[in-house]
């Protein structure tokens, strides 16, 4: 197939690609209402461990210690770069006496490079922290929609809005469905593409808003050619834009360590999404919107918003 | 014709920011404080009750906790405990750079409540009738280190060891004995000691605990998040090397695809990243993992102010227009754009900020830094810099603007 960006026709394929994020969306829900989210330690109450053992080693042989110190681990994983880690999971918290008994086990197991990271979460503070995203979520959402509708249309806040919870909720159906766990950064992601998603949205509303001053549309169809090479006019920069950021985050997610990881998935999944959207979503929302005046009452309306 | 002095003046430019880039850049980088998961600390959410059923919970009380909790972190020596009181009923400790995370954490969430008990377990003295500063260290006959307390009211002791003349007085620290010393005599001075098989170390610990005062309040641990100080340095330095080779990236994406501009872009971002790690020094913000991850972030998104722009500019070079006109132009339609876009980010980043906790924080500042600082380098240092270098008249070819002569339609 020869695709050339800048010749492409967007919006007379708009159906296929509403058709595509539907069924992604609804799978997505789907997924998400039977798995829910492999939660991490940062929503669930418990304790989780992350011993940095520093010399190989088997999980049977990690378990046999901690359960001489009467500790009955939920799961034990291998993780690392060169499996040199154990990230232990307690369901019960653990106190600090019992996480200083651990320490000592390993040390005098596997020698005095051993090293703790450890994180206790109260279920209290997981259901806040959980609670505190959607608060985070919502309020994004709404400011982004009051500054694009004060800078453009209502239309094209509804269509941009629309974009970013797609592109929101896309990453979170991805990491349902695969059932990679969340912790705390993966808010902090969620919240990233939204900002950045809406970023690329505006730089083609932008450009559809210059256009309608330059263009005179009088049906249906020049909107569409309107809004079509506003698309191919952007396409570049809003590729080559998602490309450094894309590898920024795809450095991050390849050398940037454990710790980072979710972080930088979510966010590599969310700026492809993001890109996707502005170009194939929100548009041409937009579009269908903005057409319905042709059809409707026939009324000619040049203006940009 | 070329115009060597606003090549001079370009390049002169360019070498000031380079040099003082050079001269303090790497101060300015150390000069960051990091976060508990780059140096190792934890980081513990006490919820905080009163010590007895039915009594309420005021604002003085958790200032009271929190500067007891304070003076208590001086007796560790850590440098910048970062302890505030979140909420109504709850206190945050942040301790970065802790080299005994154990012993740390056990002296912050002692109660610490000093008790003089007659035989018959009834109190008689409490830690508020210990003296300012009254437990110190000193030294017996035999060099072994002992613990010398000065009440307040040398009066009130006299009458308690008259009272209880040859009877045993225990010293406890929450609930637990620490010595049980028989009254030999009247004490008229009002000095105590509590003596026990101590360690140097640990009688500064129990006198700096002392000293510090009880905690006013019960504290439980709710969250708690440590990292050891190895796997901190290993995040720090994955962390890093993750950013360089990110950053390398797009350094080489912005030289191959834009070329001149491209060059001018780079210059500018090394302006940025220089500009970001010394906003973030100067307001003593914590660089975090995640405040990491957030600036190779804005590296990206400063790189897009001059893509946009780049982007214009060579639309209007295909356009047939001028070098200098289509950079005019092409800046001044760019402008806008870049504003909408980047403000909306800032309001992501604002929300981010109220309603995350520390890590997250973390990242929303420096996100925030990094986009208001994107309008100065990469918006206006690179109108700048391409203003001077197109006046020049040398690189004129639409070649080094990445547009080929066959694009460009005639007017």
């Amino acid at each position: 197939m020869n695709f050339n960006p800048k010749t492409w026709n967007y919006v007379s394929h708009r159906k296929q690609f509403y058709i595509i994020s539907a069924v992604l969306q609804i799978v997505g829900l789907i997924g998400f209402l039977i798995f829910g989210f492999n939660q991490g330690v940062d929503f669930q109450s418990g304790t989780r461990l992350d011993i940095a053992i520093g010399k190989p080693f088997t999980e049977e042989e990690v378990a046999a210690e901690l359960k001489q110190l009467n500790l009955e681990p939920g799961s034990i994983v291998t993780a690392g770069d060169n499996g040199e880690r154990a990230a232990v999971r307690f369901t019960e918290p653990l106190n600090k006496e019992q996480i200083v008994s651990v320490k000592n086990a390993f040390t005098k197991k596997y020698g005095e490079q051993v090293d703790i990271q450890e994180s206790t979460v109260d279920p209290i503070v997981s259901r806040e922290l959980a609670k505190n995203a959607t608060y985070a979520l919502i309020w994004a959402s709404i400011g982004i929609l009051l500054y694009i509708i004060v800078r453009f249309e209502y239309r094209f806040a509804i269509a941009g809005v629309i974009g970013l919870l797609h592109d929101a909720f896309g990453v979170i159906a991805i990491f349902s469905i695969f059932q990679i766990e969340v912790d705390l950064p993966f808010i902090a992601a969620i919240l990233t593409i939204v900002g950045y998603s809406i970023n690329d949205t505006i730089v083609t509303f932008d450009r559809i808003r210059e256009n309608m001053k330059l263009h005179k549309v009088k049906r249906k169809a020049d909107l569409e050619y309107v809004v079509n090479l506003s698309i191919q006019e952007t396409i570049t920069r809003s590729i080559n834009t998602v490309l450094t950021v894309l590898m920024a985050s795809v450095a991050l997610l390849i050398f940037g360590g454990e710790s980072i990881r979710t972080f930088s998935l979510a966010l590599t999944v969310g700026l492809f999404l993001g890109m996707y959207s502005s170009i194939f979503i929100s548009s041409q929302i937009w579009l269908d919107w903005k057409g319905r005046e042709f059809t409707n009452n026939r009324v000619t309306n040049n203006e940009a918003s | 014709m070329i115009k060597w002095s606003r090549i001079w003046a370009f390049l002169l430019i360019v070498a000031v920011m380079f040099s003082v880039i050079g001269y303090t850049g790497l101060g300015v980088a150390k000069g960051i404080t990091l976060g508990l998961d780059l140096q190792g600390g934890f980081e513990i959410l006490y919820e905080v009750k009163p010590v007895h059923e039915g009594e309420k919970l005021d604002k003085g009380t958790l200032t009271d906790t929190v500067q007891a909790l304070n003076r208590r972190v001086n007796v560790i020596g850590v440098s910048e405990p970062d302890i505030q009181v979140e909420g109504s009923d709850r206190i945050r400790v942040k301790l970065a750079g802790v080299t005994n995370q154990e012993q740390a954490r056990k002296l912050l969430g002692e109660p610490a409540r000093l008790s003089f008990l007659d035989p018959n377990g009834k109190e008689l003295l409490t830690g508020d009738d210990l003296a300012k500063n009254g437990a110190s260290v000193q030294y017996d006959e035999l060099r072994r280190p002992y613990i010398a307390l000065k009440l307040k009211d040398a009066d009130k002791f006299k009458q308690i060891t008259e009272t209880y003349l040859h009877q045993p007085i225990s010293i406890a620290l929450d609930e637990k004995i620490l010595t049980s010393p028989v009254v030999q005599s009247v004490i008229p001075g009002g000095t105590a000691s509590i003596t026990g098989d101590y360690t140097v170390d640990e009688a500064t610990e129990l006198a700096g605990i002392l000293n510090a005062g009880a905690l006013p309040v019960e504290m439980k641990e709710i969250y708690s998040n440590s990292v050891g100080a190895a796997l901190g340095a290993e995040s720090l330095q994955k962390g890093i090397y993750a950013s360089l080779i990110g950053i390398a990236l797009i350094f080489l994406f912005m030289l191959l695809y834009y070329r001149w501009p491209g060059v001018i872009a780079i210059i500018t971002l090394v302006v940025f990243m220089y500009l970001t790690l010394l906003v973030l020094n100067w307001m003593h913000a914590t660089l975090t993992l995640p405040g990491i991850a957030a600036f190779i972030l804005t590296v990206g998104m400063a790189v897009d102010a001059n893509i946009i722009t780049y982007e214009r500019i060579k639309e209007e070079l295909r356009a047939g227009k001028t070098l200098l006109s289509a950079v005019r132009a092409g800046q001044r339609r760019s402008l806008s754009t870049i504003i909408d876009a980047n403000l909306t980010t800032i309001i992501a980043g604002i929300v981010l900020f109220y309603f995350g906790t520390s890590s997250v924080q973390g990242f929303a500042v420096t996100l925030m830094v990094g986009i208001i600082l994107t309008l100065l380098t990469n918006v206006f240092g690179t109108r700048l810099l391409l203003a001077i270098w197109v006046r020049s008249n040398a690189l004129r070819k639409p070649w080094y603007y990445g547009v080929k002569e066959s694009e460009i339609s005639e007017l």
